[in-house]
């Protein structure tokens, strides 16, 4: 058992895997060659396209202990990761492990197969309530969950290796040319998906609207699949996109985002030029609201916007407020037509938006993020993962990768929840690290880390309510109480995996 | 003069609200005992109300209470919970008839005495929100000193004139132009009603500006949201500001010329000229936009 540097207790090793401790954002550095797989040639006339899901796994010698991979493109409408356990359970497999972009709840229909030992490894972190049963030891399935900017390094450094990569594909011909913006089950941007073709062993298309070669525009091309497969249905479409998130109505969240569109302007980084994310919430469409006013009026024309992409930045880059956005996922119907239809709207690889081991990821070059928070800590370490419970609930998705790229990571946060004060003496997981934080805005105060003092200042003269996090600390929990700690046992459910694969934190079971 | 441009109603029996009213940029908030809290929560309300005031001793805005009409089995009960946490002052419904007022400065002044407070500690903001009241309430806003504002209530006063309220608001224009000439008359602010949309900004931006016009000094509110767009309506322009300076200035030299009148821009500036600059500088020195010296002094000149 080693101390990180951020003081979580480490065991060597976990599972057979030795772990590297997290030290800092910066140092650790990539000690391999890109992961390969075996080239492989295909005549003219070769058939890709196989009869079933069935047959699909059968050609891929799918064997025990393995692992298969899905990307989550289609959130809560998937029905192909439940479809493909079903199936591994079919074929009498064991062992298996889940290596997708994300697991969501609707992925809680693959419980019964956890507890028959079909899965039991999942490589990425879970939204819901598998989480949930395995933080309380009710299931046993090991999670390590990683950034969306992380999951793409291990796929690259082959420190997670796919045997099979079933690539939902909402628009897809023979040879396995696909796209995300066509089809009943289109959703836009296929990102994420975008590593499991270059690196996964086998690569399969899985496609509910077979149009005639070659399918246009092409997203992921032939050259990566192996082998292409039709069903029914992807997913229900209610589910996969959902209809445009509103502004928030909530004063204290409106406050929230003026306070946060105050620091970016404060900042200087709001002039020609400007990049920025956000995320979907309403608190962060309304910073987004306010962040647009402010361009309107002091006539700015920014760069590029990112992450996962809503209709409201869609209407800024029509508006002209952007020259691009980088879409690694669309939240919404209005970004799917938009990334359909405008050249300004470009889909990029979840590696080239957020992994720390390549050659320069668009992450670097944000100037303003807006981050959410579970919890946040007097040293600025943020939790997205577990909530004040102790469980695991949530995936990380880009949170600690756009922190550490961008210039200004901003968490916006209420500084209460129900009764539990936002701000804590030590947060119950660290997903991102307080070194790559930069400002903690919540309606009751602006909390800005030291290394930023003309931005404290700049803002104390505009009159905003800056304040020392200790101070804010105090002055929160003297409302709501302290609450007594979650009790926790000594066996760790999951890692927590920095961007760069060290181990942030653990997540241990919660003592019931 | 104080600012009192945007006072926010507050449910009483609301801890969720409660909590977070020293977040918002209200010059003062409402809590509200009365008719936003039902018959079964009133005493939950009162608890709650008191606790909250006691738990911030420290203000930055005033903290008043609207307690349930006197004549109701509640008012007594209200001003013995709440009187002890200090707020800044009491919100009276329906104030129909200066005695209501006066009954009220009695028992406001027996608690001050109880308290070890002076007496005139707590202030009182009538509502009138009837017919009868808007009859009365010229009488009704010179019944107590301690009086600092006089608030008129659309919603009740329109159920008592059984017709019904528009947005646009011209059923309530009498009656509003009355009780600013009550409360200017009285020598105290004038506090416009709630406007009950809160989707509907740009709806409140006209009402504002329609009541700001007419003499109102600042207006209820039911949501936190509404504050900045009466703020802004209530915020002299630039353009406003700098006339005012100019006609400031342009007075002093007159003075010192040896005359109280003097044409600025082909415009006469005579003493109720400079006592309206006076009063846009005095609010944008309120607001922060301004560092300017207006003794009276500059105002009236050198007895």
């Amino acid at each position: 058992m080693a101390r990180n540097s951020l003081g979580r207790e480490i065991p060597d090793q976990w599972r057979g895997r030795i772990l590297d401790p997290y030290m800092d954002p910066w140092s650790k550095k990539p000690e391999v060659l890109r992961a390969t797989r075996p080239l492989v040639r295909r005549h003219p006339g070769d058939s890709k396209l196989l009869p079933s899901l069935r047959a699909a796994l059968e050609k891929c010698e799918l064997r025990d202990g393995m692992n298969i991979s899905t990307h989550h493109h289609l959130r809560n409408g998937d029905l192909l990761l439940n479809l493909l356990v079903k199936e591994l359970d079919a074929m009498g497999l064991k062992d298996m492990g889940i290596a997708a972009s994300s697991v969501h709840a609707v992925h809680a229909e693959i419980i019964p197969y956890i507890r028959k030992g079909v899965i039991t490894r999942i490589e990425t972190g879970v939204n819901g309530l598998i989480g949930e049963l395995v933080s309380k030891g009710e299931l046993k399935c090991d999670i390590i969950v990683r950034s969306h900017g992380g999951r793409a390094r291990s796929l690259v450094t082959g420190e997670v290796e796919v045997d099979a990569a079933f690539i939902a594909a909402p628009c897809c011909d023979l040879t396995g040319n696909m796209n995300g913006v066509l089809g009943p089950s289109a959703c836009g941007s296929l990102g994420y998906a975008y590593t499991d073709a270059r690196y996964a062993k086998k690569v399969i298309a899985v496609t509910d609207n077979l149009v005639p070669f070659p399918a246009a525009p092409i997203s992921i091309s032939q050259s990566d699949v192996d082998y292409v497969v039709q069903i029914e249905s992807l997913g229900d479409p209610k589910k996969i996109v959902s209809t445009t998130t509103r502004i928030t109505r909530d004063p204290a969240g409106l406050l929230i985002a003026k306070y946060a569109s105050e620091v970016i302007e404060a900042s200087g980084l709001l002039k020609d030029g400007f990049s920025f994310q956000t995320g979907s919430g309403g608190t962060s469409l309304a910073v987004a609201d306010n962040v647009r006013r402010k361009m309107s009026e002091g006539k700015i024309k920014g760069s590029f916007g990112c992450g996962g992409i809503t209709g409201y930045f869609v209407d800024m880059l029509e508006a002209g407020f952007f020259e691009t956005l980088f879409d690694v996922q669309c939240f919404d119907l209005r970004a799917v037509e938009s990334i359909r239809k405008n050249a300004g709207h470009r889909e990029i690889s979840a590696d080239l938006y957020a992994s720390p081991f390549n050659r320069g990821c668009v992450a670097n070059m944000l100037d303003a993020v807006i981050l959410g928070a579970t919890e946040v800590d007097v040293n600025f370490n943020v939790n997205v993962n577990t909530e004040s419970s102790g469980y695991l609930l949530h995936n990380t998705g880009g949170h600690c990768d756009v922190a550490a790229g961008a210039k200004l990571a901003i968490v916006v946060a209420p500084s209460m929840r129900g009764r539990l004060p936002i701000v804590r003496d030590s947060v119950t997981t660290v997903t991102t690290p307080g070194e790559t934080v930069d400002v903690i805005v919540t309606e009751r105060g602006i909390c800005v880390a030291d290394k930023h003092e003309d931005l404290k200042k700049e803002l104390r003269r505009r009159n905003l309510p800056v304040k020392d996090i200790h101070q804010f600390h105090e002055e929160i929990t003297r409302i709501t109480g302290k609450p007594r700690p979650v009790e926790f046992e000594d066996d760790i459910v999951a890692l927590i995996e920095y961007r760069d694969g060290s181990i942030i934190d653990v997540v241990r079971r919660v003592k019931e | 003069m104080r600012l009192r441009r945007s006072l926010l109603y507050v449910p009483g029996n609301m801890p969720g609200m409660l909590q977070n009213i020293p977040v918002f940029e209200a010059d003062g908030v409402l809590i509200d005992l009365e008719d936003a809290v039902p018959l079964q929560e009133k005493d939950a309300a009162r608890l709650l109300a008191r606790n909250f005031l006691r738990f911030h001793p420290n203000r930055d805005k005033e903290m008043f209470v609207r307690i349930n009409p006197l004549d109701s089995p509640y008012a007594e009960d209200d001003l013995r919970e709440i009187l002890p946490a200090l707020p800044s002052g009491i919100r009276l419904p329906k104030a129909e008839h200066p005695e209501i007022v006066e009954r009220l400065d009695t028992m406001l002044t027996e608690q001050e005495e109880m308290l070890g407070l002076d007496i005139g500690h707590f202030t009182i903001i009538p509502s009138i929100e009837s017919a009868q009241g808007v009859l009365n309430c010229v009488e009704v806003a010179k019944a107590s000193s301690r009086i600092v504002a006089l608030a008129f209530g659309a919603e009740d006063y329109t159920a008592s004139m059984e017709i019904d309220r528009t947005k646009s608001g011209e059923e309530l224009f009498s009656a509003r132009t009355r009780v600013v000439w009550a409360a200017k008359a009285a020598g105290v602010q004038a506090i416009d009603t709630i406007f009950s949309d809160v989707n509907d900004m740009e709806a409140l931006r006209s009402e504002t500006t329609l009541i700001k016009r007419l003499g109102f000094t600042g207006k209820s509110l039911v949501n936190p949201r509404q504050i900045e767009v009466v703020h802004d309506v209530f915020r002299p322009t630039a353009d406003e500001i700098q006339n005012a300076v100019d006609v400031v200035e342009a007075i002093k030299r007159a003075r010192e010329m040896g005359t109280g009148v003097i044409s600025l821009r082909g415009k006469m500036v005579d003493a109720p000229v400079v006592t309206r600059a006076a009063r846009t500088l005095r609010t944008a020195i309120a607001f922060g936009l301004i560092d300017y010296d207006l003794s009276d002094e500059v105002i009236h000149g050198q007895k």
